[in-house]
């Protein structure tokens, strides 16, 4: 098997300081300059990634009292590898108690012949409060796209809030028909965990025609959107935050 | 494959009281939005949905009838039902169901859940529950559960479209082997679960369109099915 293999770690603490901030492989991390009172870091893309066969891992946490917002400079391009493997790609987010947490990085793209599978596990704390938005982008412009298993689980004080896996590609069978993403070429989540909406959860809404705020069984909504591309998801999503109050 | 064909064919059949007919299975929203127009976006909106909704659900109904807490189960189909119009339809259906399965198989399970949640368990826990009363196997139900995602929306084309009946038909037994390889994939689901006792291997796969439309459609002033 051949692949890079790599794990980055960022954890913010509550006086803005960054005790951990270490970027591995394809991942270069910067501290950047945030426009209010959190600390701020921007993934950098270090090479192309992930390929084939790559191994990778994001782990952040945003330490008891922290406020920590997550970006990244480019695009995540997923591009098939030499010899047909697939990549892997676990991101472990923790926000502490009365912590804040905004994971705000640019589209995923599924480039052609591509193969990857990500999995996004979430740990809020009961007092915390999670902005998280992830796209999907099926192919660079004109191509089929590849393929790609996501997969997000949310906990809210270590009890599953939200357990959701989207598969399209070559193999999913279905997933193109009207069920799923019926021909849309971006798709994409904004996930908002908030105590305050444990008393008063947002209100359902339509954002067009294909996109919805729903409110959570737990005390989170989740923006769910498809679209033509990734602009026209952007809106879309951002539509959604500012109906739950949120600034993604 | 259990012994007992007569009580699962019972069980999913179209007519078995317990309100299913009211429902689309997304179709209706579907057809409105042209996404479905005739057999061939049919079988791809039905694919679509079976190898997502119809696997939770499935894997759901097996480990309910496997002996998992039904509870738990309920939670996890919770976190997998981001809308809540689906989250509605799907506790309105269960509460149905156990009226028509408290009658049909009398057994002290099913009282039992009647009275601690009257506000009803997820359709599919409920069936996997039924089946147990019923002697059937994780297997039984999975296949159930798989065949009454597609037939649902099936049936509803041929009422919204005026479709073919044989075409409908037609386009179920295309999805055959899809049905039979999504229930043996929910049932090594519902085996882990139980075996481990966590919820977290169930699958997870979800229909962003599904869930969007059934927001839009629960708003809709006139329709002609509930879901």
């Amino acid at each position: 098997m051949t692949g890079v293999t790599a794990h980055a770690r960022v954890t913010a603490a509550p006086d803005g300081s960054l005790p951990l901030l270490r970027g591995d492989g394809p991942f270069a991390l910067r501290r950047t300059r945030a426009a209010g009172p959190w600390s701020q870091v921007t993934v950098v893309g270090a090479m192309s990634a992930p390929l084939g066969g790559d191994r990778l891992r994001l782990t952040a946490e945003a330490l008891p009292g922290a406020a920590l917002r997550v970006t990244s400079a480019a695009a995540t391009i997923a591009l098939p590898g030499r010899d047909g493997d697939g990549a892997t790609y676990d991101t472990a987010l923790t926000v502490g108690a009365d912590a804040s947490l905004w994971w705000l990085p640019e589209p995923v793209v599924s480039a052609a012949r591509s193969d990857l599978r990500m999995t996004t596990r979430v740990d809020v704390a009961d007092t915390a409060r999670l902005v998280y938005r992830e796209e999907q982008i099926l192919g660079r412009a004109g191509e089929e796209p590849g393929r790609l298993v996501a997969r997000l689980v949310l906990r809210i004080g270590g009890v599953v809030a939200l357990d959701q896996e989207l598969a399209y590609g070559p193999g999913v069978p279905g997933y193109d028909g009207g069920a799923v993403l019926g021909g849309h070429r971006a798709v994409g989540q904004l996930l908002v965990a908030d105590p305050a909406f444990a008393d008063k959860p947002p209100e359902a809404a339509l954002l067009g025609g294909t996109a919805v705020v729903t409110p959570l069984a737990a005390s989170a909504a989740l923006v769910t959107a498809v679209a033509a591309d990734g602009l026209a998801l952007r809106r879309l999503l951002t539509a959604g935050a500012e109906h739950l109050g949120v600034v993604a | 494959m259990s012994t007992r064909r007569t009580a699962l064919l019972l069980l999913a059949d179209g007519r078995f009281p317990a309100g299913a007919h009211a429902h689309s299975g997304g179709a209706e929203a579907a057809v409105r939005a042209g996404r479905i127009d005739g057999p061939a976006t049919l079988a791809a909106f039905c694919r679509g949905r079976l190898h997502t909704t119809g696997l939770v659900a499935a894997a759901l109904a097996a480990a309910a009838c496997a002996g998992c807490d039904p509870y738990a189960l309920d939670a996890a189909a919770d976190a997998r039902t981001p809308t809540p119009a689906l989250r509605d339809t799907a506790r309105k259906l269960g509460r149905q169901l156990l009226r028509a399965a408290r009658a049909t198989w009398p057994a002290p399970e099913l009282h039992a859940v009647a009275a601690t949640r009257p506000r009803g368990l997820h359709q599919p826990v409920v069936l996997g529950l039924t089946a147990r009363a019923a002697g059937l196997t994780p297997h039984d139900v999975a296949q159930a559960a798989a065949y009454d995602t597609v037939s649902s929306p099936a049936t509803a084309a041929v009422r919204l479209l005026s479709l073919d009946p044989f075409d409908a038909t037609a386009v179920l037994a295309g999805l055959a082997d899809a049905m039979d390889a999504v229930a043996a994939q929910a049932t090594a689901a519902a085996e882990a679960v139980l075996a481990t006792g966590s919820t977290d291997h169930l699958p997870a796969a979800s229909a962003p369109l599904l869930d969007i439309t059934a927001q839009q459609h629960a708003a809709w002033p006139v329709r002609l099915f509930a879901s």
